[in-house]
């Protein structure tokens, strides 16, 4: 019977046992003592990875699984790899499936690299003669060409894993399966594999790919599932899949980082060093707004955000100066301002009052920044210096580097083809 | 069942290159290299024979034996030689799974083929001692000669083989689940070593004299098998047809309950290892 999908999952649903205080020591002599020996073979308590998933991918499509730590997509890849069997559901695959949830696996460290390349050969199941023909392109391939006939002992992790990529990828799969595996390799052989995978998607070849790697899984990627607890939370088009993900990632990253603002403000309120001054000018509720007037800790890095404060003299002051200070993680300041730099002479303050500052966009890079707010006399005599008191985060999609990402565009003349990705669809 | 182990037959060359892995694997970076296969069975021989023929006698006065001096060496190793393939291979088979959980765990993989490997790989090293067998037979043999019912052997080994192999699943099964197992069993398989006429010979007139003795030693399945080779080996008669006959079905029987044990488990392999 021809089926119309190379993978159609149904329901699949996968239950693991939770190790209680009885299994933890299981032993034959406790198993006859108690006589729970068949009882105990029972899974007693459980916990679902997978909660009824159901999902088909279609020939030659290329299929990516996302979702947090613990979702269930190993264990998903798994089950459709056929080495662990689902609690209950079904799969039904066609053809050869190549599964590269771990590389090497099966190595044997004291025999050498050809040896191995053969062995794990026919562990994947192909043939004496299959391998022989194409061992020149996988040690070729793996970059191994002066090692192959050393023992896999002497390897470092990245010749292991090459080599393992290199025997998987030439089993000439109908599906493959891959599971974060690339996280190894280095910034050259990387790319190397992106390839072989662009390669078997141009074949027709089908691909399941699980991974952490967004900007990857949109990039190779036709439809995207997101997995959230078990069950799939959202399938489509990858770049909406991936934005609602990211979006949900973000919103509970603000939850967390709101929580962690709060505990570090009462952090503050205990460790009196990271504020000082003589209080004649006070300096209260610093918060961090966005631009529909919300308190906020993370933001875009092109997003606007304003610094909001109260201040409040007890007596009349004409020798003041206010200031900010933004300093990333390592403690080196990013960006500090004040208004006697910018040239503004303090004339009189008494009472309340408050100060806004505007920052129309950040423009600094991905990442977790301290924030420092002062008044102090045009001498350094301090009323009220804020020091690291408070936090936000700057999140981006694009991973460029530096400490402050610098306004620029791109221009190319003519002969030079760039597509910018992600604008496709 | 019948279609499983077609299914094995599949996997011969999956189980043909897993052994001549183990086996290359086994020797590499040692001195002597694939002799330790000799080497290993010719030392206990040697410890058992100066144990045997020159200190018990020694210290007991007599020890009542069918063979002397150098036979008595030519009958301990008929016995031992099959042993160390039988008990070697139970012993690793309790281990097999842990040492590939790998293979189990990242890759989908018949995993009944790992305690066939262990069975298989001791077999070789048994089979690489029945030269040295010979060898002793032919050169070295006082009342002991090379008869044409040497040929007969192989029904033991085929006997030996498919109870072996079904005590192997068994226990490669259980231990996932039991780990102390492990440690009970080199103990039980020392029990069992002198339960079974290796070092002693079953027709030796004290055992036969013994009612008791007689009864236990039959029930155990090892006697037969041993006995298979030291009657084709060292008494140049053919194996005791009954006994083996039965025992074959007693392995055979064995190999079903172990294979049953271990396709009934095998699904709690890959979370359990």
């Amino acid at each position: 019977m021809q089926q119309s999908s190379p993978v159609i999952a149904t329901d699949i649903v996968k239950y693991y046992k939770k190790y209680s205080h009885k299994h933890k020591f299981l032993t034959l002599k406790s198993a006859l003592v108690n006589r729970t020996l068949f009882s105990d073979l029972e899974q007693d308590e459980k916990f679902a990875a997978l909660k009824g998933v159901s999902f088909n991918v279609e020939e030659g499509k290329t299929l990516s699984i996302i979702g947090e730590n613990g979702s269930g997509k190993s264990t998903m890849l798994k089950i459709l790899a056929g080495i662990s069997k689902p609690t209950s559901g079904e799969i039904v695959t066609r053809g050869r499936i190549s599964a590269l949830i771990e590389l090497g696996a099966g190595f044997h460290p004291e025999i050498s690299g050809r040896e191995n390349v053969f062995i794990n050969g026919i562990i994947l199941g192909l043939t004496k003669k299959k391998i022989q023909e194409r061992m020149d392109e996988i040690i070729k391939f793996a970059e191994l060409e002066d090692f192959i006939d050393n023992p896999v002992k002497s390897y470092s992790s990245g010749m292991y894993m090459r080599l393992g990529f290199s025997i998987a990828i030439n089993v000439d799969p109908d599906i493959l399966l891959i599971d974060e595996v690339l996280a190894v390799g280095d910034a050259s052989f990387v790319p190397k594999c992106l390839d072989k995978i662009n390669e078997f998607k141009r074949k027709g070849k089908t691909i399941i790919f699980v991974s952490h790697d967004l900007s990857t899984v949109d990039r190779i990627s036709d439809e995207v599932i997101w997995l959230k607890d078990g069950k799939i939370e959202m399938r489509g088009y990858p770049k909406r899949v991936i934005d609602a993900y990211l979006e949900y990632i973000g919103k509970r990253d603000v939850k967390k980082a709101e929580t962690q603002h709060r505990e570090e403000e009462q952090d503050a309120e205990e460790n009196r060093e990271k504020r000082w001054g003589s209080k004649e000018i006070e300096i209260r509720n610093v918060k961090m707004i966005d631009k529909t007037g919300r308190e906020k800790y993370i933001y875009d890095a092109d997003e606007s955000f304003t610094i909001e404060f109260d201040v409040h003299a007890e007596k009349q002051e004409t020798d003041f100066v206010f200031g900010i200070g933004i300093f990333n993680t390592e403690g080196i300041s990013c960006y500090g301002t004040n208004t006697f730099i910018e040239d503004f002479k303090s004339l009189d303050i008494s009472g309340k009052g408050k100060i806004k500052i505007h920052v129309p966009a950040l423009n600094l890079v991905n990442g977790t920044y301290y924030l420092d707010v002062a008044v102090h006399k045009r001498d350094g005599y301090p009323f009220d210096y804020h020091h690291f008191q408070y936090t936000f985060r700057v999140t981006s999609s694009y991973k460029d580097v530096g400490i402050l990402r610098v306004p620029h565009t791109w221009e190319f003349s003519d002969n030079i083809k760039l597509e910018k990705k992600g604008n496709k669809e | 069942m019948i279609k499983k182990l077609k299914e094995l037959y599949k996997f011969r060359q999956l189980i043909m290159t897993l052994v001549s892995r183990e086996l290359k694997a086994r020797y590499r970076g040692t001195v002597f290299g694939f002799f330790w296969s000799f080497i290993n069975p010719l030392l206990l021989l040697l410890v058992y024979s100066v144990v045997f023929t020159v200190i018990i006698p020694g210290s007991s006065g007599r020890v009542d034996m069918d063979f002397k001096g150098i036979d008595y060496a030519i009958f301990l190793f008929s016995g031992l030689l099959p042993w160390l393939w039988f008990s070697s291979s139970i012993l690793e088979s309790s281990n097999v799974l842990f040492v590939h959980g790998n293979l189990i765990k990242k890759i989908q993989f018949p995993i009944e083929v790992l305690p066939i490997m262990v069975v298989l790989t001791n077999m070789v090293h048994f089979v690489l001692g029945i030269p040295i067998l010979l060898i002793l037979i032919v050169f070295l043999g006082k009342t002991i000669g090379l008869t044409s019912w040497v040929f007969f052997f192989p029904i033991a080994v085929l006997v030996q083989f498919v109870f072996a192999m079904g005590l192997s699943f068994l226990v490669s099964a259980l231990t996932v689940h039991f780990r102390d197992l492990k440690d009970i069993l080199s103990n039980l398989l020392t029990l069992w070593f002198f339960c079974t006429p290796i070092i002693y010979s079953s027709l030796s007139e004290r055992i036969q004299s013994v009612p008791w003795i007689k009864f236990a030693l039959n029930l155990n399945p090892m006697t037969h098998i041993i006995e298979g080779y030291q009657y084709t080996f060292v008494y140049s008669s053919l194996p005791h047809w009954k006994k083996m006959s039965v025992t074959f079905i007693v392995g055979l029987l064995c190999f079903y309950l172990g294979y049953l044990i271990f396709d009934k488990l095998r699904d709690t392999f890959v979370e359990e290892v």
